[in-house]
């Protein structure tokens, strides 16, 4: 474990029983049973519980998936959205809200996430159908099979992204137009063990995966020949990003919705504290963006508004200043 | 340990860059590949190096088809520099070194030492590569490539960003590379080859050399023949001649 794992660890260990003894009501924690708080026991074990468990998975995958990334592109700025998997996965629980009338009761409580994660599935199988494409022109020669498939990425982006703003302006009545938006949104809100259980294993492989592509992603700091001369299999690279970054991203959007800027900003808390490989990054960056979402999630929660103020929108709220000044510095070559 | 192409037709982009090319290279010598732009000498280099796949014709390492060779395999064996020095991350200089080592998946502390000596940069091993000067930072790069203990180095135009004193240092490393053994060790010397434009340092430093022209070999043999005045006549349509004693030759050169 390097230096910036065990300070996330730590962090996280710090952050868990905070989170569980903040929201609406602040519970004592040395006094669970009698502190006044009605069914006490029962707010942390079937609500607080799952819902930091479920922060944790979900900023861990985008902690990783971002650290990833930023490795494969070679680029600071370079988010796991833009592989299109999130919109993809968005759009699948776009649709379920459309297909709602047409799923059996029994599987009703499971259509959205399931339809999420397809969705994820087909923007995996379309990215690679089109890195089939492109590393075929790749082979013969050096270079462009990256830049190709991150503007493949973006295309994907861009129509999952029309393709839902359609679903929405066609929404058949008002109730589901207000049930997508806020959807859309990421929130961890009334979120139980079942969403644990469903994005739990797929977030935990999909981290998996990408620790697999770690060593690859440390050739690339010299470019692609470079690391192809140093014996990195392109394809095997790309097959390896394509399904962490989906499984880890698609199981996040399924139970929490779009949440953004995890993956852009969490990379840079962690990438001084290391010796900037990406290889040395993808731990870390789990934890902190485990970190990051906890937090997150526990600040919104206890923030006095009538309404819950959603995680997706108050991590956009501080990621979108925060890659202002990301770029700021970069023009100043500090990055 | 030969290094050989065999009637090597390369493609890019759906146009032929290299075009039946045969030249059996020898280890423990400096060859030199010169000629004018765009002649196909980077896509050649590519070649060799097992990066880009032949359209016809083969690479061949030890008598084998390069094509054939476990991507790993092949890099252990064969090291290469490319030509724009592009480094991702800040990362120490020590840390870019032991990238070296990738291809054997170890750590090969021993290796990494050895690169960084060789090229003087124990000093430097803990300074982030953005704040080494470009002197410095081609030889890091090439630390990286020696870290590997590759039985062929292959870099492509490595003095090209580099001043006067700089070049000499980067070529001394190089015949160091080719008169020793790996990693600075006995037995025989690792095979060199460079892509240059100072048709001077070809004709005083390397042992062969290799001139193209449109894909194709017009000269090929020691730096007294193969760089003949009636050879760069032919390549570069300059007329030229050389000045001053063998291994201090100087290039004068003029419009045809």
């Amino acid at each position: 474990m390097n230096r910036a794992s065990l300070i996330f660890a730590v962090l996280l260990a710090v952050l868990v029983p905070l989170s569980l003894l903040a929201g609406r009501v602040w519970i004592d924690p040395f006094d669970i049973a009698g502190s006044g708080i009605a069914n006490a026991a029962l707010i942390l074990a079937e609500l607080r519980l799952p819902r930091a468990v479920l922060a944790i998975i979900i900023g861990a995958g985008l902690g990783a998936a971002g650290a990833a990334m930023q490795g494969y592109l070679r680029n600071p700025l370079a988010d796991p959205g833009l592989f299109g998997i999130a919109p993809m996965a968005a759009l699948g629980a776009v649709a379920s809200f459309w297909l709602g009338a047409l799923i059996p009761p029994a599987w009703a409580a499971w259509s959205l996430p399931l339809m999420a994660l397809i969705g994820a599935g087909t923007g995996m199988a379309l990215l690679a159908l089109i890195a089939g494409r492109t590393s075929s022109d790749a082979a013969g020669g050096a270079g462009g099979g990256i830049a190709l498939f991150t503007l493949a990425g973006l295309m994907i982006a861009s129509l999952a992204g029309a393709l839902t703003a359609l679903a929405i302006t066609l929404a058949p009545n008002p109730f589901a137009l207000s049930e997508i938006v806020m959807w859309l949104n990421g929130a961890l809100t009334d979120r139980s063990w079942r969403e644990v259980m469903l994005a739990a294993p797929l977030v935990a492989a999909g981290i998996a995966v990408l620790a697999l592509a770690a060593r690859s992603l440390d050739a690339l700091t010299l470019g692609e020949d470079a690391a192809r001369s140093m014996g990195l299999n392109p394809a095997r690279l790309l097959a390896l990003l394509v399904v962490g970054v989906g499984l880890t991203v698609g199981a996040g959007v399924a139970v929490a919705g779009i949440i953004g800027f995890v993956g852009l900003v969490v990379p840079h808390l962690v990438r001084p504290l290391t010796d900037r490989l990406p290889s040395s990054l993808i731990g870390p960056s789990a934890l902190a963006g485990a970190c990051l979402v906890l937090a997150a999630d526990s600040i919104v929660r206890v923030l006095p508004l009538v309404t819950e103020l959603r995680l997706g929108i108050a991590l956009s709220l501080i990621g979108a200043p925060f890659f202002g000044w990301l770029l700021l510095r970069m023009r100043r070559g500090r990055l | 340990m030969m290094l050989a192409a065999e009637n090597l037709t390369l493609m890019r982009d759906g146009k032929p860059v290299v075009a039946s090319i045969s030249a059996a290279l020898t280890p423990g010598t400096i060859t030199a590949i010169v000629g004018p732009n765009g002649a196909g000498k980077s896509s050649l280099l590519l070649g060799l190096a097992g990066l880009l796949d032949p359209a016809a014709g083969s690479v061949m390492l030890d008598g084998q088809a390069l094509a054939a060779f476990p991507p790993r395999t092949r890099a252990q064996a064969i090291g290469y520099l490319p030509q724009t020095p592009d480094i991702a991350w800040d990362v120490a200089v020590e840390n870019l070194v032991a990238l070296g080592r990738l291809p054997w998946r170890d750590r090969g502390t021993a290796a990494v030492e050895a690169a960084l000596g060789a090229l003087a940069l124990e000093p430097l091993r803990h300074r982030p590569v953005s704040q080494l000067s470009g002197g410095e930072r081609a030889r890091v790069l090439l630390a990286r490539v020696l870290a590997g203990e590759p039985r062929w180095i292959l870099a492509d135009e490595p003095l090209a960003a580099l001043d006067l004193a700089h070049q000499l240092s980067l070529i001394a490393h190089f015949k160091a590379c080719a008169r020793v053994g790996r990693g600075g060790g006995q037995g025989a010397g690792q095979g060199v080859v460079v892509v240059l434009h100072d048709l001077a340092i070809a004709m005083n430093h390397a042992d062969r050399v290799l001139v193209l022209k449109d894909g194709r070999l017009i000269a090929d043999g020691l730096p007294e023949t193969a760089l003949a005045a009636d050879v760069i006549a032919q390549g570069w349509s300059v007329a030229a001649r050389w000045l001053g004693d063998a291994g201090e030759r100087a290039l004068v050169a003029g419009k045809v």
